[in-house]
């Protein structure tokens, strides 16, 4: 595996996308940050700005207005960087499919790495998924 | 060949940054402690670097390129001139040139000129408005950091030379040791803040309002060329307060151990500083360093005109 990819496996910055979510998800997310759960042992850190970000944390049914605005963010972001989609809704609009506002599903509108289920998924869970999202990537490279 | 080794390798570019790096860890996990954290692994700061300069540099289309790639460099060459000069003067007090207390204050503004450079170049509202912030800040804590550099120039009865400072403290005592130099550290201590931007003066990036404030359109290289001005900076900084108020750092084997502690001492310092205090807003910031924070540094001055 290349230092590069190495380096930003150890130390990715997280982006908090939030489009469309009913906010519990978002919530959930920053419980990660809190003492409890600390990911910034595994160097990750919750950044402002999309400029700085590796891996885009995606919340939310991608409904119709924010469509173009989560493709041209996930423009922004240098890459490499990778795509998690946290919650049922992200990964499939959830209990508000069919809903006027549906747009696409998030992974119809930019790739998604990985999804991870629940309504809103346990920290535990996201940490997790973030785990699994590292090693799979791990195996690819080898 | 001699000046280009001192600057790039020994007390120059690698030694700083490989200090800073460190001392942005001890900042990093002091504040995970505080906060009854683990907090990141030992090598984290430098993997951090070595990711940004993997990954891909945007330049925005709204940026100025050239003062947009250029400004961090800047930044970066002027932290790295001051420590050379701050270490080669500790290193050897006799290399000093006369002014050399001048020159290290012109040079440690660059930095944040820089930032302000950038900001205002890369053509974002928020990035401005983060420049913005930091040019009043400069504008604040510039002359109550002055006043207090300059207590120390007073007590040795108009020494400018920072290995002549150096000299004075090692036959008379620190001059952090007399009530005059013990207010003018304190100053020079809180300025010293403002010049980290670290909280309670962290406006210009505030990242819950500012999201980054200057560095926002930053990715890649660049970035990590900030990141590295910062952490050397968290470095340099104590080095400069170290030297001129608290006698040094000597290079010899058991009383290097004393020096480093010094300098660990005022990071530690910083450090609790930044996490028990919440941020001021810009306007209190300014009303502070001109209002109390000159007045205690000019009750310095006029102590240390006194002999005291
Ligand atoms: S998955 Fe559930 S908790 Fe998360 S945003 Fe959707 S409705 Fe809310």
């Amino acid at each position: 595996m290349s230092i590069k990819l190495k380096a930003l496996l150890k130390s990715p910055w997280v982006f908090h996308l939030c489009s469309g979510s009913c906010n519990n998800c978002d919530i959930e997310i920053l419980d990660c940050i809190t003492p409890r759960y600390d990911i910034e042992r595994f160097g990750m850190l919750l950044v402002g700005s999309v400029r700085h970000a590796d891996v885009l944390l995606c919340t939310g049914i991608v409904n119709k207005l924010g469509e173009s605005r989560v493709k041209r963010i996930y423009n922004q972001t240098p890459k490499p960087c990778l795509v998690v989609a946290v919650g049922n809704c992200a990964n499939s609009q959830g209990v508000f499919r069919g809903s006027y506002a549906c747009g696409k599903p998030l992974d119809q509108v930019i790739p998604v790495d990985i999804y991870i289920p629940g309504c809103p998924p346990k920290p535990e869970a996201i940490i997790l998924g973030v785990v699994k999202l590292i090693e799979k990537i791990k195996g690819k490279k080898k | 060949m001699k000046v280009l080794f001192y600057f790039l390798i020994l007390p120059g570019f690698l030694f700083t940054a490989a200090a800073g790096l460190l001392s942005s860890w001890i900042d990093r996990k002091v504040t995970a402690r505080v906060q009854w954290r683990v907090g990141p692994p030992f090598l984290q700061p430098l993997i951090d670097i070595v990711k940004l300069l993997g990954k891909e540099t945007i330049l925005p289309s709204t940026a100025n390129k050239i003062t947009f790639l250029l400004s961090p460099v800047i930044g970066l060459v002027g932290i790295t001139l001051v420590s050379t000069l701050l270490w080669i003067m500790d290193a050897n007090p006799n290399a000093s040139f006369i002014g050399d207390l001048i020159v290290v204050l012109y040079l440690l503004a660059i930095p944040s000129i820089s930032v302000i450079m950038g900001g205002f170049s890369s053509g974002n509202p928020i990035a401005s408005i983060g420049a913005s912030r930091e040019m009043k800040l400069l504008l604040s804590y510039e002359l109550p950091f002055i006043l207090a550099i300059l207590v120390p120039v007073i007590k040795s009865g108009g020494l400018i030379k920072i290995g002549q400072l150096l000299n004075y403290q090692a036959h008379n005592g620190v001059f952090a040791g007399s009530a005059s130099g013990a207010i003018a550290l304190v100053v020079a201590i809180i300025c010293m803040q403002a010049k980290l931007a670290l909280v309670p003066f962290d406006m210009p990036e505030a990242e819950t309002e500012l999201i980054g404030g200057p560095i926002i359109e930053y990715s890649g290289t660049v970035l990590a060329m900030y990141k590295l001005t910062r952490a050397m900076m968290l470095f340099t900084l104590p080095v400069f307060l170290v030297i001129i108020f608290i006698g040094g750092i000597e290079l010899a084997f058991p009383a290097a151990i004393w020096g480093i502690l010094k300098i660990v001492g005022l990071l530690v310092i910083i450090i609790l500083i930044r996490n028990t205090n919440p941020r001021l807003r810009i306007d209190q910031a300014v009303k502070l360093f001109w209002g109390p924070i000159t007045g205690l540094a000019v009750l310095a001055v006029v102590l240390a005109f006194l002999g005291k």
